[in-house]
């Protein structure tokens, strides 16, 4: 079958073939801003940069997921080919706000050294705080964490800790004056998706920083389903770069958050375990 | 005071962990120039202090066995 370009009765096949016109919900408003220690930013889906097969597509991502937030790593610049190497040759700062992690950091002193470093090579005091506890797992050292949070707070830091998705070490991350606490989902680059839904509703219920969700999505229903919990945002990297289309999976994470965002504000209806019948049990024909 | 192995117009210096030799009198800036490195993108820790003062590389002069360590961002999550 042909299709016309000039004609408007039906538009199924431009569209198939475009992601900038994949349905939105951009027209719908939420009621509250996406604040962090007083700066508001615009999309609740923060990206990292990580693991992309170029640069290019790493940039067509970021820009079809719509992030305002993206992160960064630390490391030595490579001396044999340092031409184009430095991630800066290609993010736009004016256009991204740059989030320097301690990624690869396994003791506080360690993370404070990248951190301070991170702030000087960028153009915030913000970091994107990781005290790593084991190889295997990736999963966070609380106590390390602590630590060094207590330090950058000290030093004029504002500190989002990447943490477990425990109550009580968010709590502290809270109390030591972190801006925004990230419990994970389940461990970096798993793809496993929220492992436990119960503790990261607690975990929003009892802050009041920011609760953003870092780590484990693995694909698009697993990013509406964290955020119909009602935390105020996600971070990921995996997700979508090591997707077979990362473009279209950064589009697709786009719309999940923003998806699971309206449903937790629409709030859902109850679970029961017996069914309830859609249509009039009234007005049926006579026997 | 230097290592008789290093010819004495010469100093040497570990960079990102490897020895590198540099003519004597060379300053910061001297380096990363030669190092093709734009130095609004870099950062440099200098035996454990980083250097946030950009404009002083130019008047920074390198001394023997300093231990340098020259980062950027990379892509990371």
């Amino acid at each position: 079958m042909t299709h016309s370009k000039s004609s408007t009765s039906w538009v199924g096949a431009e569209m198939a073939s475009d992601l900038a016109i994949l349905p939105s919900l951009a027209g719908l408003t939420d009621p509250q801003p996406f604040v962090i220690a007083g700066r508001e930013f615009r999309s609740r889906l923060m990206v990292g940069t990580g693991k992309y097969a170029s640069n290019a597509q790493m940039i067509e991502a970021i820009e079809a997921s719509g992030a305002e937030v993206v992160t960064v790593a630390v490391r030595r610049v490579d001396l044999d080919r340092s031409k184009d190497a430095g991630i800066l040759h290609h993010l736009d700062p004016d256009q991204y706000f740059l989030l320097a992690n301690t990624a690869g950091c396994y003791n506080a002193s360690e993370a404070i050294r990248y951190a301070r470093l991170g702030r000087a090579a960028g153009f915030n005091e913000w970091v994107k705080l990781e005290v790593i506890g084991d190889q295997q797992t990736l999963l966070p050292d609380a106590a390390g964490l602590l630590q060094a949070t207590r330090t950058l707070v000290d030093e004029g830091f504002k500190v989002l800790a990447y943490t477990n998705d425990d109550l009580i070490t968010a709590l502290k991350l809270e109390e030591a004056g972190a801006v925004a606490v990230m419990p994970l989902a389940s461990p970096i680059g798993s793809g496993l998706g929220m492992l436990n839904p119960y503790a990261i509703r607690t975990i929003k219920q009892r802050l009041s920083v920011p609760v953003i969700v870092d780590a484990g999505v693995g694909t698009a229903s697993d990013a509406c389903i964290v955020m119909e919990q009602g935390v105020d945002g996600i971070l990921m990297n995996t997700g979508i770069a090591a997707a077979k289309d990362p473009v279209r999976m950064a589009a697709a994470m786009k719309s999940a958050v923003e998806s699971g965002r309206h449903a937790y504000l629409a709030g859902r209806m109850p679970r029961r375990e017996v069914a309830v019948p859609s249509s009039p049990t009234t007005g049926m024909l006579g026997a | 005071m230097m290592g008789t192995e290093v010819f004495e117009a010469e100093i040497a210096l570990a960079v990102n962990g490897a020895e590198r030799r540099v003519p004597k009198g060379w300053t910061l800036a001297d380096l990363l120039a030669s190092l093709e490195l734009d130095p609004r993108l870099v950062v440099v820790e200098r035996n454990g202090t980083i250097l946030r003062d950009r404009s002083s590389f130019m008047s920074l002069a390198l001394a023997a066995d300093d231990a340098l360590e020259i980062v950027h961002f990379v892509g990371g999550g």
